[in-house]
C-alpha cells in the first residue's frame, strides 16, 4: 500500500518538475455531518492540487483537549484546525493561529456575514474561516399545538413557552412538553442557560470582572430551568445534551426543543426522523430582553502558526468554505445539506431556499445573534452563550456541573449558585483578573 | 500468534525437573548471579518514566501556569495548592475514589467467588458459558460506557426502561437520580470479569480429595463452598483486590463518557478533577499540585494496601 | 448422588443466566449495529428487525479501519514484547535471586501504576515533542510498554517463584550463563505464565484509551481514535457507534476466546500454591 503510493508520488512530482511540488496536509476536525461530507469530498481538492489529505477526525470534547494541548505546545502535528467562534479570537491573540485575509478576490469575503466575520476575527484580523455557523431557535411540534388549541408567537416569551410547555405534557404518552440540555458542560447545559440567563437580564460578570452568579437574574432563570424542566421534562435530563435531545424529538417524544439551527436540517431529514412533517420554528423565547436570547456559534477552519505547509493549507481553506464549495455539496448531496449560516450568496440561491424551508428563519436567528451585546447591562466581555476568555471553558464546564446538580435534585438552587459563584471566584482570582 | 504449551507440557516439565533436579543433587547447589544486569534496564527506565514527569509535575505545581494563557506565569509559591485545599470538590473527589473502588471491590470480590463456585461444578456447556462471563473484561472501557449508557440505562430508549414500564415500575434515572451507583455498575460489570478469572484460577488448583473428604462427611453444596472454597480462595482475594485497586483508583472513561463527573461533583473522583483541571480550564499549575496529592495518595495505598498484599504472598 | 447432581443441575443454570446476562450488553449492541439508527433509539425496543449492514458500509466509507486495526496490532504486540524482553530478566532475578530491596522494588513499581496518568500530561507531550515521537507507533509502544511493565514484572514474578528452584540452580552449576538459564531452561517452564501476561498486556494496551488518543493524530492511531471519530457526533449516531464499536472490540475478544483456556490456567498472580 505503501510502496505504490510512494511511486505515484515520486512520479507525480517528476512530471510535475516546476509546479508547487505536492504536499500532505493533517487536518483535525469534528466528527459532525458537514464535516464528514467535506471529507467526502476533498478528494476533488486533492485531484485539483495534488496534495493529499490526512484527516484525524474526533468527537468534539477529544478534538478540543487534543488540539488545544497541541497548539499551547507547540507540537506542530496538524496544518489545519477545526475551532469555535470561541478559541479563534483568543488564540489569534495569542499569535498562535496565522491571519486569513489574503485569498483571491473570487473568494469574496463581503459575502461571508459579517457578524460571522467578527466572530471568527481579533485586532481586526480574520484567523479563521467559518465552515457553517448556527444560532438557537425554538423548534415545536406543530400537530400538538393544532390538537391543543395553542399558537406558537412569532418571538415567545419564557412565560408563555412554560404554559404551553404544561399543557402539552402527558406523562402517561412519553410525550412531555419542553427538552432541554441537561447534561453538564460549558458547551451543553451551559449554552442554553447563558441565553436564558442572559434573557432574564444577568451577565457572567459584572465591568470590572467580578462574577454576578448568586444575582437576583441568575437565581430566577436557574428557578425556571429547573421547576420547568421538573414539570414538563423528559426523564433522564442531566444526561441530555444536544444528540439526547434531537433523539428524543425525532422520536416524538418532545412537543416543544431550544436548540442549535443546525438540527433543523436533522429534523426535516425523513429517514432520521419521525416527525418530519409535523416541525415548526420560531425564535427563541426571550424575558426582559431580546439581547443574548439566541446563540452565535461557528465551526471554522484555521491555519497553525506551527504549521510547515501553510501554503497548502490556506489553499484547502479557500476551497473548503468558497461558495463553489457550498454549490458542490448542493448538487452533489442535495440543498438541505449544504454547510449554513456563513454566506449571503447560500441564502440568494434558489435552490436552497426551496429545499430547506427553515432557512429564513435560520438567518433571521444568526443575524441577529449579536456577540459583542450578548447582555441587558454592559458587560466587559463578547459571547453569547460563551465568555471569549481562555479561563472560561473551565468555569463554564465548573458551573455547568452545578446547575445539573442544582437540576438532578441534589442541592438546592441557591446552594448551586452560591458554589458555582465561589468556584468561579476563585478561577478569576488564580487568573489574575481580580484580587 | 504466541506459543501455546501443548497438551504435554505438565509432562515434559516433570520428567525436566527430574534430570535437573537430579543434576543439582549431584552436583550440588551454588552460584550467586549478578542481578543489577537484569534488573536495572526495568528499574532504570521505570525510573525515569516516573521521575522525569514528576519532576515536572512537582515543578509545574509551584507556578502560575495556564496552557491557554501564557501571559500568566511566574512562581506561585503554595497559591495552587491553597486554591485546591480550599475547595471543597477536592474532598468529595477523594472520598467519591474512594467509594468507586470500596464498591467495586465489593461487587467483584462478592460476585466474583460466587460465579467461580459455580463455574467449579460440571456442567453442559461450560466453556462456552465461561467465554460469555469473561467476555466484558475485553471491551474498550469508552465503548463499553456508550453501550450502558446509550441503549440499556437511558431513562427514555434504553432498554431497562422499557422493561421498568413493562412492570408497571418507576423508570430509573441512572444518571441523574444515581449516578455513582450506575457508574459502580458499568466499571464492575468490566471487570467482574477479572475478579472471576483469578478466583477460578485459584479454585481449580483445588485438590478433589479434600472435595470428595468433604462430601463423603456428608457436606452440601453451601458447606463446601463456605468452609473449603472461600478460604482456599482467600490469598487469591487479596490479589483482585490488590490488581483491581490499581486499576480502579484510575477509571476515567466511564465517568467522561457517562456522567462528566456529575451531576453537580457527584461522580468526580479525583482523576477526573485532575483532568478537568488540565483539560478543560488547562490550568496546569493546578492539575499539577492534584498531581501532587494524588501521588501522596498512591503512595500511602502503596505503603498499606500493597504492602499487606504482599505479605500474604509471601513475597 | 442425585442430591448432588440435583445440585449440580442448580449450580448450572445460575452460572449460564450469570454468563448470559453478562454477556448480554454486548449482544444488545452487536444488534443495534444491524439496526437502522430510527430502530436503534426506537421506543419500545425492537427485538425483531430487518438486518441492515448500512452501518458497516458507512463506517467503512468514512473511515480506513484496517489503517486504525494495524496500528492497533502493531502497538500491542510491539508494547507488549518491549515489555516482555525488560521484564523477564528482572522479574527472573528479582524470583530466584531476591535480595532485600526486591519486595521494596516491587512494590514502588506497582506504585507507579496508581497514578492518573492525565496528570502528567503536559510533561509527556512535551518530551515526547521533544524526541520527535508524537505521533508515531514507537512513542505509543515505549509509552505502552513502560507503563503496563510493573504489572508485567509482577506477574512475571509471581510465576517465576512457583519455579522449582533446584532446577535453575543446577543448570547454573553444570556451566549454563544466566542468558542460557533462562532461555533454555526457564522459559520452557514459564512458557504458560509468559503467555498468560503477554494476553493481559495485549489486552491492556488494546483498550488503553488515553494516552493512545493524545499522543497520536493520524500516522499512529489506533481503534480508540477510530471510535472516537463515531462517537456523539452532531445527530443520531447509535447504530453507527454499534458498528464501529463491534468493530473495534472484535479482534481483542476473539483473541481472548481463542484463549480463554490460558487465561483461566493463567492468571493466578501468584495465589495459587
Amino acid at each position: 500500500m505503501r510502496i505504490p503510493h510512494l511511486l505515484a508520488c515520486s512520479t507525480l512530482l517528476a512530471a510535475a518538475a516546476g509546479v508547487a511540488s505536492a504536499a500532505t496536509i493533517t487536518i483535525a476536525t469534528v466528527n459532525n455531518g458537514d464535516m464528514i461530507t467535506m471529507q467526502k469530498l476533498s478528494s476533488k481538492w486533492e485531484q485539483q492540487t495534488g496534495n493529499t489529505i490526512n484527516w484525524v477526525v474526533l468527537e468534539e470534547n477529544v478534538l478540543r483537549q487534543r488540539v488545544t494541548t497541541d497548539i499551547a505546545t507547540k507540537g506542530g502535528q496538524f496544518d489545519i484546525l477545526t475551532i469555535g467562534s470561541y478559541e479563534t479570537p483568543i488564540w489569534g491573540k495569542q499569535g498562535w493561529l496565522l491571519t486569513l485575509n489574503g485569498f483571491p478576490a473570487s473568494y469574496d469575503y463581503n459575502d461571508i456575514f459579517k457578524g460571522v466575520r467578527d466572530a471568527l476575527s481579533a485586532n481586526g484580523k480574520l484567523y479563521a474561516v467559518p465552515f457553517y455557523a448556527e444560532s438557537s431557535f425554538t423548534f415545536y411540534r406543530k400537530d400538538l399545538f393544532d390538537a391543543a388549541g395553542l399558537k406558537m408567537p412569532a418571538k415567545p416569551t419564557y412565560d408563555e413557552i412554560a404554559q404551553f410547555a404544561d399543557k402539552l405534557t402527558d406523562k402517561s404518552k412519553e410525550q412531555y412538553g419542553i427538552c432541554l440540555r441537561g447534561k453538564a458542560g460549558w458547551g451543553e447545559n451551559m449554552a442554553f442557560v447563558d441565553t436564558l440567563v442572559n434573557g432574564f437580564g444577568g451577565q457572567w460578570f459584572d465591568m470590572k470582572w467580578n462574577p454576578e452568579l448568586t444575582s437576583a437574574p441568575w437565581k430566577a432563570a436557574i428557578n425556571y430551568y429547573v421547576n420547568l424542566l421538573h414539570r414538563d421534562g423528559p426523564p433522564g435530563v442531566t444526561g441530555n445534551g444536544f444528540n439526547e435531545n434531537l433523539a428524543l424529538f425525532s422520536t416524538g417524544h418532545c412537543a416543544m426543543w431550544i436548540d442549535a439551527t443546525v438540527a433543523a436540517g436533522m429534523v426535516f431529514d425523513k429517514t432520521k426522523s419521525q416527525v418530519a412533517d409535523k416541525v415548526g420554528f420560531t425564535a427563541a423565547p426571550h424575558g426582559v430582553t431580546e439581547h443574548g436570547t439566541g446563540w452565535f456559534w461557528s465551526w471554522a477552519l484555521a491555519v497553525p502558526a506551527s504549521s510547515k505547509k501553510a501554503d497548502a493549507a490556506k489553499s484547502f481553506l479557500a476551497w473548503a468554505t468558497s461558495k463553489d464549495y457550498v454549490k458542490l455539496v448542493g448538487e452533489t448531496n442535495g440543498w438541505t445539506g449544504v454547510p449554513p449560516g456563513t454566506r449571503q450568496s447560500t441564502y440568494d440561491n434558489p435552490n436552497y431556499i426551496k429545499a430547506a424551508p427553515f432557512a429564513a428563519t435560520v438567518k433571521t436567528a444568526i443575524l441577529s445573534a449579536d456577540i459583542n451585546h450578548p447582555t441587558k447591562n454592559p458587560v466587559p466581555y463578547t459571547g453569547i452563550q460563551y465568555v471569549a476568555i481562555p479561563e472560561f471553558q473551565g468555569i463554564g464546564t465548573q458551573v455547568g456541573q452545578f446547575v445539573a446538580a442544582a437540576l438532578a435534585g441534589q442541592m438546592s438552587v441557591d446552594d448551586a449558585l452560591a458554589k458555582a459563584q465561589a468556584a468561579t471566584k476563585s478561577t478569576m482570582q488564580q487568573a489574575g483578573y481580580i484580587q | 500468534m504466541l506459543p501455546w504449551p501443548g497438551p504435554d507440557t505438565a509432562a515434559d516439565m516433570q520428567a525436566k525437573t527430574a534430570i535437573l533436579a537430579g543434576l543439582a543433587r549431584r552436583k550440588g547447589l551454588g552460584g550467586r548471579v549478578a542481578t543489577l544486569p537484569l534488573v536495572g534496564p526495568s528499574v532504570l527506565l521505570l525510573l525515569v518514566f516516573s521521575l522525569v514527569p514528576l519532576a515536572m509535575t512537582l515543578w509545574f505545581s509551584f507556578e502560575r501556569y495556564n496552557l491557554l494563557n501564557p501571559a500568566i506565569g511566574g512562581f506561585a509559591g503554595l497559591a495552587n495548592y491553597r486554591f485546591l485545599l480550599e475547595d471543597s470538590s477536592l474532598y468529595s473527589a477523594l472520598l467519591v475514589s474512594v467509594e468507586l473502588v470500596l464498591a467495586v471491590l465489593a461487587i467483584t470480590v462478592g460476585l466474583g467467588t460466587v460465579l467461580a463456585a459455580l463455574f467449579e461444578t460440571r456442567f453442559s456447556g461450560r466453556s462456552i458459558a465461561r467465554v460469555l462471563m469473561i467476555s466484558p473484561f475485553f471491551v474498550m472501557p469508552t465503548v463499553s460506557a456508550l453501550i450502558w449508557k446509550n441503549l440499556l440505562m437511558h431513562p427514555v430508549n434504553g432498554l431497562f426502561a422499557w422493561i421498568c414500564r413493562s412492570l408497571g415500575l418507576p423508570v430509573i434515572d441512572f444518571f441523574g437520580a444515581i449516578p455513582l451507583t450506575a457508574v459502580v455498575i458499568i466499571v464492575a460489570w468490566q471487570w467482574l470479569p477479572f475478579a472471576f478469572l483469578i478466583l477460578l484460577t485459584a479454585l481449580q488448583s483445588l485438590d478433589e480429595e479434600t472435595l470428595e473428604a468433604a462430601s463423603i462427611d456428608g457436606a452440601g453444596p453451601l458447606a463446601v463452598f463456605f468452609h473449603i472454597q472461600i478460604p482456599h480462595m482467600g490469598r487469591a482475594i487479596s490479589v483482585v483486590v490488590m490488581m483491581e485497586t490499581i486499576f480502579l483508583l484510575s477509571v476515567f472513561a466511564e465517568i467522561y463518557v457517562t456522567t462528566s463527573g456529575g451531576p453537580g461533583v457527584a461522580t468526580t473522583n479525583l482523576a477526573f478533577l485532575i483532568y478537568q483541571r488540565a483539560l478543560l480550564a488547562f490550568n496546569v499549575g493546578g492539575a499539577s499540585a492534584a498531581g501532587v496529592i494524588a501521588i501522596i495518595l498512591a503512595n500511602i495505598m502503596a505503603a498499606f494496601l500493597l504492602r499487606s498484599v504482599a505479605r500474604r504472598l509471601d513475597v | 448422588m442425585t442430591r448432588h447432581s440435583k445440585s449440580h443441575r442448580v449450580a448450572g443454570a445460575l452460572a449460564w443466566i450469570a454468563a448470559l446476562a453478562m454477556f448480554f450488553p454486548i449482544a444488545w449492541m452487536f444488534a443495534a449495529s444491524f439496526k437502522t439508527e430510527v430502530e436503534a433509539i426506537a421506543t419500545p425496543p425492537l427485538f425483531v428487525f430487518t438486518p441492515t449492514l448500512e452501518n458497516y458500509r458507512e463506517v467503512f466509507a468514512r473511515a480506513d479501519y484496517l489503517g486504525f486495526a494495524l496500528n492497533s496490532v502493531v502497538i500491542s504486540l510491539g508494547a507488549t514484547l518491549a515489555a516482555l524482553a525488560l521484564a523477564i530478566p528482572a522479574a527472573f532475578a528479582m524470583a530466584l535471586y531476591p535480595t532485600k530491596r526486591t519486595r521494596g522494588t516491587l512494590l514502588w513499581m506497582l506504585s507507579t501504576k496508581m497514578l492518573p496518568p492525565v496528570g502528567v500530561l503536559v510533561p509527556i507531550y512535551l518530551i515526547a515533542r521533544e524526541t520527535a515521537l508524537l505521533d508515531t507507533r514507537t512513542g505509543l509502544i515505549i509509552m505502552f510498554a513502560l507503563s503496563n511493565l510493573p504489572i508485567v514484572v509482577w506477574m512475571l514474578f509471581t510465576f517465576f517463584k512457583e519455579t522449582p528452584k533446584d532446577i535453575i540452580e543446577a543448570s547454573r552449576i553444570d556451566g549454563a550463563s544466566v542468558l542460557q538459564v533462562i532461555t533454555v531452561v526457564l522459559l520452557p517452564l514459564v512458557t504458560p505464565g509468559i503467555a498468560s501476561t503477554a494476553l493481559l498486556s495485549i489486552i491492556l494496551c488494546w483498550n488503553e484509551a488515553f494516552w493512545s488518543l493524545n499522543l497520536s493524530a493520524h500516522d499512529a492511531a489506533p481503534l480508540t481514535a477510530f471510535i472516537a471519530s463515531f462517537s456523539a457526533p452532531e445527530g443520531l449516531f447509535w447504530a453507527k457507534l454499534s458498528a464501529a464499536s463491534t468493530m473495534a472490540i472484535a479482534p481483542i475478544l476473539v483473541l481472548g476466546w481463542a484463549s480463554q483456556r490460558q487465561l483461566v490456567r493463567g492468571l493466578t498472580f501468584g495465589a495459587v500454591k
